[in-house]
This record gives C-alpha cells, structure tokens and sequence, in this order.
C-alpha cells in the first residue's frame, strides 16, 4: 500500500461545500478593555487570596474542634476540614482557569499531523537490521542452542510455579462442620441453650453451635480468631417452629425436628451468605445477597433464584435437661458449591451410610 | 502589551535568566531537542475531552490521600478488642485493620475526611473512565491509528475495577467481608480448580488470615503501579497521535487547530486539577459514604438486608442475581453454572467485545486510513445502536444488580421484577438497537435537509395568489461546511465467490460473510448530499426572485416571541 493511500485526507476532490477556513478571531473584551482585564485580574487573584484564608481556617479548625460536636447534623470536624481544604482546592483551580480563559492569549494557533507510521526508509532499515542481527547471532542455523534455550527458559517456569505452592494448604474440611452428636444449639448472641418451650410457632431464632461459646466454669470459648470465623462460615444455623401439619418432611428426615422445630445451615448454598428474610405465613427464607429463596416447609428446596442445592438441614434431638441438640453433624454438605463437592458428597453419605440424597 | 519588534530570546529578561538551568539541564538529559517539540504542542478544545481528565485526576487525588491512609491503617486480620472512641464498638473483638479503620475515621483528625475523599475519587475515578470511554467509542476516536490506546484503555478499566474492589475490602467490616464471600464463592465455582485458588488465595480456609494482606499489597503496590504504567503509555501516545478533533471550518484530517500546551493548556489541565480535589473535598465534607462503623466487624454468619457493593460492581452482581440455579455433575465433579456463567462471564463477554470492537470495524468497513477527525454518533448510526445496546444490557444487569431495593422502593414484587430484568437482559437491548439506528438516521435526514434546504426563519410570506408559506434561507457556510465534512460512505459491492475460472475462491465464505456484515453495517444509512444536490440548492435557495426583501447574512430567523435573530 503506498503512502498515498494511507494518509491522505479523507476529503475527495468533490466535496459539496468548500472549506471555509478557520473563522476570523473575536477579540474578549478583556483583550481590548485593560479596564475589565484589570477587573478580571483582581477577581482571579481574589479567589487565590480567599483560598489561602481558607487553607488557615484548616489549620483553625484542626486545632478547635473536637471529634464529637456536630454542626447540622455533620461532623463538626469533617465538615469544617472538608470545606475549607474542598473550598481553597476548588478556588486554586477556578482561579487558574479563569486565568487561562479570560487573560492568557486564546488566538487559535494550528498544527500539522504527520502519519502515525515511520518513513518507509526507516521501516527498511529496520527490517535489515533485524535480519542482520539474526543471522549474525545464527540462531536460525543452529536450532540446537535454540530449542535447548527456549527449554531451559521455559523450565525456569517450574520454580516459578513450585514457589508459590505454600500460597494456602490443599483443599481440606470442606464436608464436616463443628456440630456433632449431642452439641447444644444456643442462641447466636447470647450463647443460652433453647428449650423448644422457647420458641412460638413462626418464630426464626439465630443459632450456633455451643462450643462457640465458654464452656460453665471457663474463661473462653474452644475457638477463636479467624477459626472461629472459619467455623462460623459453616456451622450457623437457623431454628424455626412451623406448624408440624405444614410440613412436608423427606422420607428420612421425618424425625429431623422436634414438633415443627426444624434447623437449617444459614448459610446460602448459592455464594456463602448467611441467610435471615423470613417470611413466616409462607415458610419462604429469603438469601439478601442474591435473592434465592427456599422453603423450609419442604426441606429446604430453593423455589427461586440462582441457587441451586437445598439448604441443609441438622437433625435436632433434645438431652436429658431437655435443651435442643444436633443429633450428628451436616448429613449434606454446607456452603457454596465447589468442584469437587459431588466426590466429597458421595463419600460422605459413604460415611454415615446414606443411599445418595 | 506585545510590541512588535524582534528581540533575540537571549535579550529577553526571561531568556537571561532560564538560559542557565535550561543549560544545565539540557547538558546533561539533552532534552531541549523534546520539550522544542511539545511544549508548545497544540490541543484542540471541546468540553467533552475533559472527561479523561478527570480520571486521570481522580488517580492522582487517589495517590495522595490513599498515602495519607497507610501511614495509620493495619493491613492484619489478627484478633484486637476494640478501645478508641467510638463507643459502640468498645471492647468488642474484630481484626486489627477494622480496628485501624475506625482509628483513622474516629482517632485521627481529618482522618475520616481523607478515607472519604479516597472513596468519592475512587467512585468518580471508574466513572469518569466509563464516560471517557463511551464519548471515544460514540465519536469513532479508537479507529486506527488509535486502537492501541483503546486497549490500554480498557486495560485501565479492568484494573479500576479490580483496585477498587481491593480497595473497599480492606476495612475487614461485615460489607466489605460479605463482599469477600461473595467473591470466595465465585472463585470456588471455577470449573476443576476452583478450590485450588480458593485455598491458595485466602491461604486457607475462607476467611483465613491472609486474605487483607494480600489485598493491600495488590491495592497499594501491584495495582497502582500497573495503572501508573498503563495512564503514562496512555498518554504518550496521545502526544504521539496528537488529540483527535471536530470536523469544522480549517479543521481538517492533517491538522489540529487549538491552543498551546504552555501555557493554555498547562493552566487550564493544572487548574482542573484543583477543581477535581476540591470536589472531592467538599463531597467527603457532606455526603458521607461507606461508614464502616455503623456495620460492624465481619462476622460470617451475619448480613445487612440490602448489602449493596460499590456501583461499578452492580453489573457483575446483576448478573450472578439473574442467572438462573443451574448446576451439573459430570465426571464426579460439581459445576456451578450458577455462579460462574455470570460471574466470570459477564464482565469476560464484556471486556472482550469492547477489545474487539475497533478490529471488528475495521474488517467490516475495510476502512485502512489514519481518522484524526470526529464522528458525530448519528453519522454511525450502527456503531452508536450498538453502543446504546450495549449500555442497555449493562444498564439491566446493574438495575438487576439493586432488584432489592428497586422493589422495596416502588412496592413490586421481587420475583416478578427479576423476571422482568431477565427477559429485558435479551430484549432491551434489541429494542434500544432498533430505536436508536432509527434515530440516528432520522438526525442525518435533518442535516441533509438543512442543507439542502435551509432552515425555517419563522418569517412567514403571502404569496400574490393568496397562499401562505414560510421562508427558507441558507445556513452560514461554516455550519453547512461542518455538516458536509463526514466521509461519503463506500460502495457497497457483491462479494465474488468464485473467480475468474469459476472456481469458489478458498476465501470466499469470510467474503461473504463481510459483505453481510457490511450490508448490515451500512444499511439505511443517509449519505452526504452530492455536489450537484448542493449546486442545485444553492440555485434554489440563494437568488430567489419572488422575496419582497433581501435578509443579509448575519439574520438567523425570528424567535417565538418575533425578535430576530442572529448567527
């Protein structure tokens, strides 16, 4: 393609009207009136003094004001920092482009483009060196330098990769969760243990497993820190008294509650949020993040949005002090959905010898 | 005021004093051969090159007060109880970077106004990329030789987004946790390794203790210095290509017409600077935003009703809310379609059609020239339906993205609304395509005939037979000029399928294919009037003989109230 045809103009020969050119220049009245130039100078230099005044008043107001007074229903302190930080900024920045506008020149002035691209002659060039620089180096004449090259530094990609492998531990303890046989569910904020007395038919109680809380006679709880959160992150759960007419139990989960008390995860099997809208006349747990919804009514199975799995739920019995209690731990697996969730889910009804839910 | 006598530089009060450290300077970096070049560099001027501008000063306002901000915040997610001054929190225990956080919002003076000044710019800084990029698509300004600079463009974007969601997950409060689960579980449903990263990301088991750390490092280190590579490659490109400008009276494809770098330019930019930190200042004065205090620290097991991220990641969230609950098990192994189609897909489909788009154009309009001048969107009617398709598909993924509120607010039922953004994901977008391809066109028949016709002066005349009509003059020539510079469109040719021999040329079906596109790109689409309409209009409209009185040049019509006007 020759030059021509790259960068031309893009206006043909016949073009419906012709270029006027560039309109004749209008003169600002601060260009002809050194009066209103003067004027403008004063303003301008008004607002950079303004600005300074307000760059002290910072200063004021840091020193002055404490964190607790407010001012309209602000910040006392934010606000006066914010405003006269804001302010002077803002009036520093008018300033110069009132400058710029009304008193620097403002004749347009016109500049050429050239093409992108480098001369042709340069292109050759560039071309001869590179071939020049290859065949000197014979990279081309001797393939074994250069495919035992291109090896090594691709090896070099192995400690690359096996440095980063102490970035986090394998995949582990994706199927089990702090509950098992006899371990109290108590109240998430309290950490009291609940009687089904306790509850009234359509209420939903927040709950965790006891061993979040300190045992009677300790100091602090088993877990804390992150594997608390950790543990939290799967071991939440949601009690709920239905009417036990309402329910519609699986075959195996029939005696999963206790009187239309039934425990769920709380935690949404679509993206791991823990989940709280109850609307208690429909039996309907709405997910805030995403929208799923499940009823808890027929074991937990997701009638909208883009969860998939069921809730799981935890088989309650009660101890002999009549508290409730899980009766074992998670029969399905907790949380949000990974690859290799089917494997863990089959080997786990494996484990407590369950024909695949 | 300038006299008009020459006088050498090195006789001029400034040339005797900056002839010695230009000296010094150019002795040792030899840079006066460049800054001869650029200083004076000519910029052309219209409000909406601006839009730039005001993300790269969003970056720079991002600079200094994320700086300000690491001389206090504790990137760890060790255990803390709680004891500054803000009382509800007293003695509970959280992570010592939610710790930090409320140091520095309650703890430090115009520590709170800094964290909200570095969360407005962050807000304004993905924005203002967004809008620049929409003003350079609808104008045609990444045809070539620009396309470069539209990848690193939107490479910019990318990384906005991924520093800012850095960014707002570090105060480790119950939002910017649940954000982090949210994410965990998108990478989890990564096809085969999605555990894989997940471990190696969080350094254990979600949330682990790693997570904060490695986001600060990313957010202050690794992210920004990309941004600042990508913004500098940006912006020497713009000098190199030199800015693009709008077709007008001397404004031609080989020049720029506008005002000099030094000292227009370096004040009216180095001003809007100011102007863009002072807005800042004064919204982090006023409107509060992300008050971390009042959301508790991150507990796994709790979260607000209506938990919101920031308003460029409502797409994405839209997204993963509409998609439907699919998820399969092949090969023993769980996919969650569920999470990943929407999650990775959407901003993926995204992204990628926005990198492509410039290379698809041109293959569709085989257009190899250097563009240097502006399109107005009406005058690409495709291009711009395109546009606006795209900005309705992401408009319903980000109103999908508050279904929520949107249904608390306005009292509907949330089901049905999700069904609505579901289907309007697929329609809407047709339909905005169709009306504003409609559009655009009925705009372009508008400046053709105001062209060829002239424009309605409101002067109304009685002919001798009695009947009434209203008078038509000729626009100023400048404007009819800049309505007649866009280029004519191509010919639309067959595609040849066979050559010569009549045999089907291998590539043949791409041919076609592009004759399609082409068809579809340039259908319906009005082309400039030709000379002769131009001559023949100037014939009719110019000496019309039976006007009573002759308007001069300068009259611009009547207005409704009667007064005329001028040009």
């Amino acid at each position: 393609m020759t030059d021509l045809d790259q960068h031309t103009s893009n206006l043909p020969a016949a073009e419906p009207i012709a270029d006027p050119g560039l309109p004749e220049h209008t003169y600002r009245v601060t260009d002809v009136d050194e009066s209103q130039a003067r004027r403008t100078e004063r303003q301008i230099s008004l607002m950079f003094g303004i600005a300074t005044v307000l760059a002290l008043g910072f200063a004021v107001a840091y020193f002055t004001i404490d964190f607790d007074q407010t001012f309209l229903g602000w910040s006392a302190q934010n606000f006066a920092l914010g405003f006269t930080f804001g302010g002077a900024l803002l009036l520093i920045g008018i300033g110069i482009i009132q400058w710029a506008k009304k008193i620097m020149q403002d004749h347009e002035m016109v500049e050429m483009r050239h093409p992108a691209k480098s001369s042709d002659d340069d292109r050759l060039a560039v071309l001869e060196d590179l071939n020049a620089g290859i065949k000197e180096s014979q990279i081309g004449r001797r393939p074994l330098i250069r495919n035992s090259l291109l090896g090594a530094v691709g090896a070099l990609a192995i400690p690359g990769v096996v440095l980063l492998r102490d970035l986090g531990p394998l995949p582990h303890g994706q199927s089990h969760t702090v509950w098992k046989k006899g371990m109290r569910v108590v109240n998430d904020i309290s950490g009291l243990p609940i009687r089904p007395a306790d509850l009234e038919v359509g209420q939903l109680v927040n709950a965790e497993p006891a061993v979040f809380f300190p045992a009677e006679g300790e100091e602090e709880a088993e877990i804390h820190g992150h594997e608390l959160l950790a543990a939290k992150s799967k071991a939440a759960v949601i009690v709920v008294r239905m009417r036990p007419d309402d329910i519609t139990p699986d075959a195996e989960k029939a005696n999963w509650g206790i009187d239309g008390i039934l425990c769920y995860s709380k935690i949404c099997t679509h993206v791991g949020c823990p989940i709280s809208l109850w609307e208690q006349q429909t039996h309907h747990l709405l997910c805030p993040c995403h929208q799923s919804t499940f009823d808890l009514a027929d074991n937990g199975k997701v009638i909208f949005g883009p969860a998939y799995r069921p809730l799981p739920q935890l088989p309650l019995g009660l101890d002999s002090e009549g508290y409730i209690i899980a009766m074992s731990d998670f029969l399905d697996i907790v949380a949000p959905s990974y690859p290799e969730l089917a494997r863990d889910q089959k080997k786990l009804d494996e484990e407590n010898n369950r024909d695949g839910a | 005021m300038a006299t008009d006598t020459y006088t050498d530089i090195q006789d001029t009060k400034v040339g005797q004093k900056a002839a010695g450290p230009v000296g010094w300077i150019d002795d040792r970096l030899g840079v006066a051969g460049m800054a001869r070049k650029n200083m004076r560099k000519i910029f052309p001027e219209h409000w909406s090159f601006m839009l730039g501008e005001i993300a790269l000063w969003s970056f720079v306002v991002l600079l200094i007060s994320g700086t300000f901000l690491t001389l206090w915040f504790q990137p760890s997610m060790g255990e803390t109880v709680y004891n500054g001054s803000y009382e509800p929190l007293k003695g509970i225990e959280m992570s010592q970077a939610y710790a930090s956080t409320l140091d520095i919002s309650f703890d430090i003076r115009g520590g709170l106004l800094m964290r909200q000044i570095h969360h407005w710019a962050a807000a304004l800084f993905v924005a203002a990329m967004i809008v620049h990029m929409l003003r350079v698509f609808f104008t045609g300004a990444y045809r070539k030789p620009r396309e470069v600079n539209w990848l690193i463009g939107v490479g910019l974007l990318i990384l906005g987004m991924v520093e800012g969601f850095a960014g707002y997950s570090l105060p480790d409060d119950l939002l910017s946790g649940t954000g982090l689960r949210f994410v965990d579980g998108l990478i989890r449903s990564i096809p085969l390794v999605g555990s894989y990263v997940e471990f190696f990301l969080f350094g254990d088991e979600f949330p682990g203790e790693l997570i904060i750390p490695r986001l600060y490092m990313a957010h202050i280190l690794l992210i920004p210095a990309l941004i600042l590579g990508l913004i500098a490659a940006h912006m020497l490109l713009l000098v190199y290509h030199k800015h693009t400008q709008w077709p007008g009276p001397g404004r031609t494809n080989d020049n720029v017409v506008g005002y000099p770098m030094l000292p227009v330019y370096a004040a009216k930019a180095g001003g809007f600077f100011f102007v863009v930190f002072g807005f800042t200042a004064l919204f982090a004065a006023i409107i509060q935003i992300n008050p971390v205090w009042a959301y508790g620290p991150y507990n796994p097991s709790e979260v607000t009703a209506g938990s919101q991220p920031d308003w460029y990641m409502g797409f994405s969230e839209g997204m993963v809310r509409l998609m439907p609950g699919w998820e399969s098990t092949f090969f023993d192994r769980t996919w969650s379609w569920n999470v990943a189609i929407p999650g990775l897909g959407g901003l993926g489909i995204l992204f990628t059609s926005l990198m492509l788009w410039p290379f698809i154009e041109r293959w569709i309009t085989q257009d190899n020239r250097e563009h240097h001048l502006l399109e107005r969107p009406r005058d690409a009617p495709t291009r711009t339906a395109l546009g606006v398709a795209g900005m309705t598909a992401y408009g319903v993924g980000w109103a999908a993205g508050g279904n929520d509120i949107i249904a608390i607010q306005f009292g509907l039922d949330i089901y049905t609304l999700t069904w609505i953004f579901r289907i309007g994901l697929f329609v809407f977008p047709v339909i905005a395509f169709l009306i504003t391809r409609r559009i655009c066109i009925g705009l372009q028949h508008r400046d053709h005939d105001s062209v060829l016709h002239g424009f309605e002066t409101g002067v109304i005349e009685r002919s001798p037979s009695g009947g009434y009509s209203e008078r038509h003059a000729p626009l100023p020539v400048a404007t009819q000029y800049t309505l007649t510079t866009r280029e004519r469109l191509p010919e639309l040719e067959a595609a040849e399928t066979v050559d010569a021999n009549g045999v089907a040329s291998p590539a043949g079906r791409k041919d076609k294919l592009r004759a399609r596109l082409r068809h579809f790109y340039y259908q319906g689409v009005l082309d400039k009037p030709t000379v002769e309409e131009v001559h023949h209009a100037e014939e009719h409209l110019g000496d019309f003989q039976g006007h009573p009185n002759q308007i001069g040049d300068e009259f611009g019509g009547v207005s409704d109230a009667g007064v005329p006007k001028s040009h």
